[in-house]
């Protein structure tokens, strides 16, 4: 087991996006988190990441407890993701956003950097040719030099998934990866994720477009007014009768 | 008349520079102006005669000028870096959350406080920084050129150069322009948010008490009241070369500089403060995002 949440809650105010959700995600698996608009998906993603600290409960990280602590130490620990929106770096180059994430990862100082020592252009070029196998693995090498918003709409996308496996994560959370893409780049897209999940890490998933979350996911969490609803394979939350009525709606939707 | 115009405008535009320097690095991270970015400035001038003092006194001054003058601004520098460091987790790091008109009262109650405490512990008068450095003088094109001035030019462009090579190279350098763009995101890219504005204050503030001892050097006369006009000017130029953007504070800075003295050598220098503040005021009006800043800011 990589990560354990118990009885998390979220609280602002009176309002609970996130209501004692509790579940187990077991190493190299595909988990989706799925429920309408509003059902608490990126606020658990944010308790997760250090960007909000949890009212109740706690965040367990290969048995850790790491509640509360900021999102530097989360990413430290393994945790990587991305954003529902695209927060690249705009104007830094594609091959300098991947970089950025290498920081936790790599150390050196200000005289060695004006000096250019030996260590320096050594690990300088280790960071440089580690940023282009991330690239190379998400299929955007060839941009490396280009500022990153220069890249169309679906690269931006996967220069932000390339950025967040830089900081080299155990667990890579990605929110709606699929937003915006056309049929051809989710497909592609999809495969990434399986490559990913190949490569021994674990991915969270929160995303809308059920072709990807039934065709890649190992098991699916549904979240309804902040509440966990479901949990199960695929199959046993495309035939559970109160994910299809508090979720769907309707029962044909699949 | 016309290159010695551009040579005491080179002057004082390199200090104003490395002043605008600290507000549009605080201002592009924080998105604060740092009104007690001044006050930093007229600290180090006076930190300069205070350890000046006591390396004249231990006879260190008389031994070697050169040792005793480079110690006198490592001191003043950390001193003035710690007084930076200070500010910011005393007066802005617990209102990161407030709206953003109680951190920019937070730093004109800094600045009062700075201007009063060293009023009551040295003086309300003016004190003299001791001439040191002997006035060579450099000639060519009808201009003259005092060796201070080349030593405040050359300083202010290394320092520059330096600034530059840190943010562009270093790890530290990338963290704070990914800082600068995305806060959350950096953090969530393992960037310990806090080390970097932290970082950014000792480097702001470094800049300035470097600026305000050179100017104590060059007018020797400091006073209490020093950092307030030179703060407003520091940002005029900040914000004339686009507030956020570090070339543009450098630009503004020489800008400035030369639009002061060319105004204070062709037309009267009893307006001096007035011109900066006119094609301040022109300049925004064509570009209002400054020299160097960006068309449409995101986020």
């Amino acid at each position: 087991m990589i990560l354990e949440v118990r009885n998390l809650t979220k609280a602002f105010g009176g309002l609970k996006p996130v209501e004692e959700v509790s579940f187990r995600v077991m190493h190299g698996v595909i988990l989706s988190i799925i429920g309408p608009n509003g059902a608490g998906k990126t606020t658990l993603f944010n308790c997760l990441t250090g960007i909000y600290s949890p009212t109740k409960g706690h965040v367990l990280f290969e048995e850790k407890d790491v509640t509360g602590k900021k999102p530097y130490e989360v990413t430290a620990k393994g945790v990587a993701r991305t954003f529902q929106n695209i927060r690249i770096f705009g104007s830094m180059s594609v091959l300098e956003n991947v970089m950025i994430g290498q920081h936790t990862r790599s150390k050196e100082g200000f005289l060695s950097a004006v000096m250019k020592t030996a260590k320096f252009r050594r690990e300088e070029s280790e960071i440089k040719s580690k940023a282009y196998e991330y690239l190379e693995f998400i299929g955007i090498a060839d941009y490396a030099d280009a500022d990153a918003d220069s890249l169309p709409y679906g690269d931006q996308k996967r220069l932000e998934i390339a950025r967040a496996l830089a900081t080299e994560p155990k667990i890579l959370l990605l929110d709606e990866p699929a937003a915006g893409m056309n049929p051809q780049e989710t497909i592609e897209l999809m495969k990434l994720i399986n490559r990913i999940k190949e490569w021994g890490k674990t991915v969270i998933l929160i995303e809308h477009d059920m072709k990807v979350v039934m065709g890649i996911s190992d098991r699916i969490i549904v979240l309804d007014h902040g509440v966990k609803i479901a949990e199960g394979t695929p199959k046993e939350i495309q035939n559970n009768p109160d994910v299809i009525e508090a979720y769907l709606g309707k029962e044909d939707i699949f | 008349m016309f290159f010695q115009q551009i040579i005491n405008g080179l002057t004082v535009g390199g200090v104003y520079a490395l002043i605008a320097l600290g507000y549009t690095m605080v201002y592009g991270i924080l998105e604060l102006i740092n009104f007690a970015h001044g006050e930093i400035y007229m600290l180090g001038a006076y930190l300069g005669i205070i350890f000046l003092g006591i390396f004249t006194a231990m006879g260190l001054t008389q031994y070697s000028l050169f040792l005793s003058l480079l110690l006198t601004f490592i001191f003043s520098v950390t001193f003035c870096s710690a007084y930076g460091f200070t500010i910011e987790k005393l007066a802005y790091k617990p209102l990161r959350k407030a709206p953003r008109l109680s951190p920019l009262i937070s730093a004109i109650g800094v600045s009062i406080f700075l201007q009063n405490y060293v009023m009551l512990t040295q003086g309300a008068t003016d004190k003299v920084f001791p001439h040191i450095m002997e006035t060579t003088k450099i000639e060519f094109f009808n201009a003259t050129m005092t060796a201070l001035q080349v030593f405040i030019i050359v300083t202010s462009l290394l320092l520059m150069s330096l600034l530059h090579l840190y943010v562009m190279k270093t790890k530290t350098g990338k963290a704070m322009r990914a800082v600068a763009q995305d806060k959350v995101m950096a953090s969530l890219l393992g960037i310990n948010i806090d080390r970097i504005i932290s970082v950014t204050f000792i480097i702001g503030s470094g800049l300035a008490a470097v600026a305000g001892l050179m100017v104590a050097m060059y007018y020797g006369l400091v006073n209490y009241y020093i950092g307030y006009i030179a703060g407003i000017k520091a940002f005029a130029a900040a914000v004339l070369g686009g507030i956020g953007s570090i070339p543009g504070a450098i630009l503004g800075g020489f800008v400035l500089g030369i639009i002061e003295s060319m105004g204070a050598g062709y037309l009267s220098s009893e307006y001096k403060d007035a011109y900066a503040f006119v094609i301040l005021i022109i300049i925004l009006l064509i570009k209002p995002r400054g020299l160097l800043g960006k068309s449409a800011k995101d986020s």
